[in-house]
This record gives structure tokens, sequence and C-alpha cells, in this order.
């Protein structure tokens, strides 16, 4: 196999307070290129307002393999992409890149409002580093796999946001790079585009690209990868089973103690309207105190504090429930008795759902949280790994496992009635 | 296993800025075709919902003509070189309008595309330089109108008609290099947003547009062909209206338009790499 991405000591600095620094005038500047001097000998420095987004990044990427980027918020995932695609320029080391790149940084890139979508194609594919030549080429692909023939006349500002999306996707995914590098452009979309975008990007890794994928979208990323990079406070973790990474990631976030607060600038929220905004997710327990780890036997709760904001809106809590190894295995939704007149009025609340004791088997479980409403045929978000939370079990207490005490076999563990009575008598 | 034949090149290299001044020409070339679909969808995003379209190209200019030919040809009785007013002042408008349009256009650029800059990379240098392709086409429909006025005061251009190509290439090399230039400036010092407009406006009486060129006194010439504009309008008059250029002053001028050009472009492409982080 050959090597198509090589980095080597990457590392990028930011400063912060970044206004200081950047948006200066020209008065600033003058008075400051006259400090320096002074500065420099009083042993004044800019030190303490520096920041490494990333530092001394180290990995190689082979030809056909598609890496998963995952790490918290701030974690320097988008930076690396930004440095890879060339938008910024790193501070330290080097990145080799044997190919062209494409990067999908956002979707739709370049699409100016007022234009039609037949001109937008090409203005997004020229910016996307297509010739004019291989967008006439590839147009008509472009056109059948957006699904947005009917509208090419029309300016882009009309579109809705699905055919938005699907017709910058497809420009991006009819780029021919060597090496593609994607961001997060999957939070949007509903399921059935999201599912034909994973195709998409499956069939370009096939076909011998590479691909680079930063996503909070775990599912996405098992389905996807076939190695994955865990991006933590500027360094970094390899790891050659994306369940392994996966696994990382959880005890990252795991270290948030059974609550997660959401601030709604951060992308994870991947809000599609104003009508709900999810503000807190946690795991208590029956004293209602904040966990993140239970006992096999006790029961707990899943609380999910949201906000309904300006108008009253039917929209109800669900929640599923994911292994480890990504399974789901249930949703649980909040089903008022009538769902007809089931609307609530602005203000916050708190949807609280009690998971039994003796039902989930030990390990790590994650929950995705969303809220839908019967009359809106969209998620008013859907917040993927909202919250991780483990079930443990302590041997000791328990006599039937004296003799065993590896895990049993299973994704749950409920406690079960059972019959057990003599049926014929040996006589 | 992972092999790397030591021959292999890398297609790109992703490093720290170098301190070289590294023009990348190549690079530009490879990116031609974005220069055009940014020139025209800024000339279609331009011209769209607007009642009058293209015709606010032609008014800007005649709107200037008349109200010079008022207030300096008929009430403060400045010389036009014994060439009708009109006729001077159109087209000297032409060469300065489509000067200023391409820098104040240019130097807003930057700003305005902010968000392709933060999003994808491609050579930074084509959003100021595709703001030439809408005042090109304004400056040629304005020089239709011009057509109309020659004939009309029956004005016969001579043989120098043949130069103009050449003088607006060098007017377009000035004008995009005072642009780069500038755009580069303003994504760093946003002070230029408000020194531009202001900056125009007195670089405007510093080039012979409401005044010829001839009453700049003899000894001072020198001094005003180092303004490029002044060579430029000089030169672009004198070859549309059937005079002779006066020579020194084009070169001169023509000298530090395409200097301009040459720095601007250098000062852009050692800028652009910070840009996305300043943006």
């Amino acid at each position: 196999m050959t090597t198509m991405i090589e980095v080597e000591n990457l590392g990028k600095r930011y400063y912060l307070g970044g206004q200081d620094k950047y948006y200066k005038t020209l008065r600033e500047s003058l008075i400051r290129g006259l400090k320096r001097p002074f500065q420099k000998l009083a042993g004044i420095c800019r030190q303490e307002n520096e920041f490494w987004a990333l530092r001394n990044l180290n990995f190689t990427v082979d030809q056909g393999e598609v890496v998963g980027i995952i790490g918290r918020n701030g974690a320097g995932k988008s930076t690396l992409l930004k440095l890879l695609a060339r938008i910024t320029r790193p501070t330290e080391g080097r990145a080799k890149l044997y190919g062209r790149v494409g990067s999908l940084l956002e979707v739709g890139t370049g699409f100016h409002p007022e234009l039609t979508g037949w001109e937008n194609i090409y203005l997004s594919g020229n910016l996307l580093g297509m010739t004019r030549a291989e967008v006439k080429k590839k147009f008509d692909e472009i056109v059948d796999f957006s699904g947005v023939e009917p509208f090419l006349e029309t300016p882009v500002k009309h579109f809705s946001t699905g055919m938005y999306v699907r017709l910058g996707f497809a420009i991006a995914a009819h780029l021919e790079p060597e090496i593609l590098l994607v961001d997060e452009v999957l939070a949007v979309g509903d399921m059935q585009f999201q599912k034909k975008c994973l195709g998409k990007m499956d069939e370009v890794s096939k076909s011998g690209r590479t691909v680079l994928f930063v996503s909070h979208n775990m599912n996405h990323i098992e389905a996807l990868c076939s190695k994955a990079i865990v991006l933590d406070h500027s360094s970094m973790r390899e790891y050659h089973r994306v369940v392994d990474a996966i696994h990382d990631y959880f005890s990252l976030m795991h270290s948030q103690m059974g609550e997660r607060i959401f601030t709604h600038d951060n992308e994870q929220s991947q809000g599609r309207d104003e009508d709900v905004k999810l503000l807190k997710v946690r795991t208590v327990n029956a004293q209602s105190a904040k966990s993140d780890s239970f006992d096999q036997t006790e029961s707990f709760f899943v609380e999910i504090v949201y906000q309904i904001c300006q108008k009253a809106t039917p929209a109800k809590a669900h929640f599923t429930l994911k292994s480890e190894e990504n399974s789901f295995l249930f949703t649980a939704s909040f089903l008022p008795e009538n769902p007809d007149d089931f609307c609530l009025e602005p203000g916050i609340y708190c949807a609280r759902c009690e998971i039994p004791g003796t039902f989930l088997n030990t390990g790590t479980y994650r929950i995705d949280v969303f809220f839908r409403s019967h009359q809106c045929p969209h998620d008013h978000f859907y917040v993927s790994d909202a919250l991780a939370f483990t079930i443990t079990e302590d041997l000791a207490t328990n006599p039937f496992r004296v003799d065993f005490a590896g895990k049993i076999i299973g994704l749950l563990r409920p406690k079960l009635e059972w019959q057990n009575s003599c049926c014929q008598e040996q006589s | 296993m992972t092999t790397n034949n030591p021959e292999r090149q890398p297609f790109l290299v992703v490093e720290p800025p170098s301190h070289w001044l590294e023009m990348r020409l190549g690079e530009l070339w490879q990116y031609r075709d974005l220069l055009i679909t940014l020139a025209v969808r800024d000339i279609k995003v331009r011209y769209k919902q607007t009642v009058l379209g293209i015709a606010w190209a032609v008014i800007q200019p005649l709107a200037g003509m008349v109200i010079f030919t008022l207030v300096f040809a008929r009430m403060a009785k400045l010389p036009t070189d014994d060439i009708p007013a009109p006729v001077f002042y159109y087209a000297g408008l032409l060469a300065w309008t489509f000067f200023s349009q391409t820098v104040s256009g240019a130097s807003q650029s930057l700003i305005e595309g902010s968000r392709l800059i933060t999003k994808v990379y491609f050579p930074r240098i084509m959003i100021p330089a595709s703001a030439i392709g809408y005042t090109a086409l304004n400056m040629a429909i304005s020089a239709v109108l011009l057509l109309f006025l020659l004939i009309y005061y029956g004005i016969m251009p001579s043989v120098t008609v043949l130069l103009l190509p050449v003088l607006a290439l060098l007017l377009g090399m000035t004008s995009l290099g005072f642009g780069i230039l500038i755009a580069a400036l303003n994504v760093k010092y946003r002070d230029f947003r408000y020194v531009v407009p202001f900056l125009l406006q007195v670089w405007m009486f510093a080039t012979p547009v409401v005044y010829p060129a001839s009453m700049v006194p003899e000894k001072w010439r020198w001094l005003a062909s180092l303004n490029p504009m002044a060579g430029m309008v000089n030169g672009f008059r004198a070859c549309l209206l059937g005079k002779t250029p006066d020579w020194e002053v084009v070169s001169i001028s023509a000298a530090v338009g395409v200097i301009t050009l040459i720095l601007g472009v250098a000062y852009f492409r050692r800028a652009e790499d910070e840009m996305a982080d300043i943006l």
C-alpha cells in the first residue's frame, strides 16, 4: 500500500484574545512596533496568551483508508482539516500530501444565494478545485444525485434547507481528489439523505481514494472508518480498531460526571429549528444525586432538561440507548395521554425517565437525545451521544457470582420471572 | 505493510510560511477558470434585482460629465485642451471610474468573501482580482456612449487610437495593483475601509480628470507623473480624441503602475497565509 498523507510534528498556535492581535488598526500597529523593543527588554512576551490548537501530531494514512477523527469540541479536529486543506498554515511541522486534496468543510461551499442552482454548481465546483470542463462532464451526475433538477433555474435562496444541502453535497461528492477531507457535513439533512451520503463516501473509499472524516456521530464513524484518531487537548492517539477509538472517546466524555450542559453555540447541539432547545442531559440515582455510574441492581433516571422557546410546540423527548459496540438497544419516548392536544407553552421543562434496576448489563452505555412531534416531519434536534454512563456490579454481594466473575453475555441483563417445577419424578 | 518509494514526490507539502517572497504564479494559472467564474458571479449578482440593470454603468459617468461640464467648464471656466468639454470629461471619467471602482471593489472583496476564505482553499488573490470583471464590463458599456459623443462632436481619432489596447492593459494592471495591495491591507487594518473612499476622492483631484495635464507647471510634471493615474488618464484621453499623449508622463506612470502590481501581488501572496486566521 502507498502512503497518501504523512504528518510530521504538525502544530498550530493561535493567540488567545485574537481580537487584540488580529483586528488591529494602523495606529495600534504603529504603537506596538514602537513598544516591541522595550517589551523585549522588559522580558514581556505574549506567551501567556498563546495556545496550541494542535501540537506534535504524527501519523500516516495509506491509500484507500478512511480515517475517523474524533474528539471533544475544541480538541483541534477542524484545525487539523483546515491545515491539510491549506486553508490555514501550520506554525510548525509539516504534512506531505501525495495527491490532489478536496475538502468538504461545509455543505454548499461558496453558494451565492442570488444565483441559480445551475450557476452555483459551476461556482462551487470551481472553488472546490474542479475546472470548468470537469464540472461540465460531471454536471448530469451531480444533478441526478442531488435530485433538484426541476429547480436548476431557481436562485438557491428559495431552496429548502434539504435541497440546498443535497446540491452542496452532490457537487463535493463528484470531486475526484485522491484525498478527501470531510468535516461533520452529514449533521444536516434528513436520515435518508445521510444514508445516501454515507453510501457515496463508502464508494469513494472503495475506489481507492483516501478519506479523513470528522464527526461527533460514532455511528457514522463506525460505519465508515477503517481506523481512527482521537484528539484530546491538542495531543493525539491513533487506533487501528475503530471500536477502541470510540471507547477512548467515551472515556473522555465520561469525565463529565453524569451531566452534560449544552450551550448552543457548540456544533453538537445540531438544532434544526428554534422551537426547542436542549439545555441539559443527566443521569441521577434514586436520591436525585447526579452520577455516571450505577449498580446493576439499582434503578436510576435519565433527565432531559429543555426549553420551549417563543411559541407553544408539540415536542416530545426521546432517547435511544446504545451499547459500547454501537448497537441500538431501544428508543424510549415520552408519550402523553392524548397526542393530539399535547402542546407545551414556552418555558423550561424536565423530562425524566426511569431505567429499572437489574435490566441493563454491566458496561458503558450511551444515549442519543432527540425531540420530535408527530405534526412535524423532522426532528427539532438530534444530539448523538449526548451522555454516557456505566453499569457496574459488586461481585462480592452477589451470592450467585462466586464461581464466575466475567461479563455475562448480552446487551441486556433483565431479571425475568422464572418458574421451575418438577414435571416427572424419577421413580 | 506500508512501503514508500523514496523517489515519490509529495503532491504538495503543508508547511509553516517561509519568509521568501513566493509568487507561485503556476498555481494562479491552474485556477484561471475560477477567476472567470468569480468575475461572472460578481457581474450577475450586482445586476440581479436592479430595475435599470446594466444602464447604471452609463448613468454614473454620464452624471459626472454633466456636473463637471456645468461646474468646471461653465462656471470655473477651466480649459479643456480645445476639446469640447463633455467629451473631455467623459473620456477622463471613463478611465478614472474604472480605476476607482476596481480599487474600491477589490479592497472590500475579501471582507465580503470571508466565508469562502475560511472554508476552502484557493489562491485568495482570485477574489480581489475578479473585481475587475465587473468594472471592465461597465467601462466597455460606457465606451459605447463615448462613441456616440465622438460622432456627435465630429472628432476623428488619429492613428494613436491603435495604442488604446496597450493603455487599457496598463490601466487594468495599475488598477489591479492598487486593488490587490489595499485588499490585503484591509484584511489586517480595517482602517482602509474609511481611508479608501477618502483617498480616491483626493486622488481624483490630483489626477488630470477635471483639468488638462497641460495646466500642471512644467517643472512639476515629473512629480505629477509619479501618480500612475496621471499618465493613464492623459494617455487614454489623448488616444481616444486623436491627440498625442505626453509620452514621458505616460511611460513613467506605466512603470509605476507595473511596479505597484508586482509589489501588490508579492505582498498579497505573503499576507494570504494569515487571512483565514484573521477574518
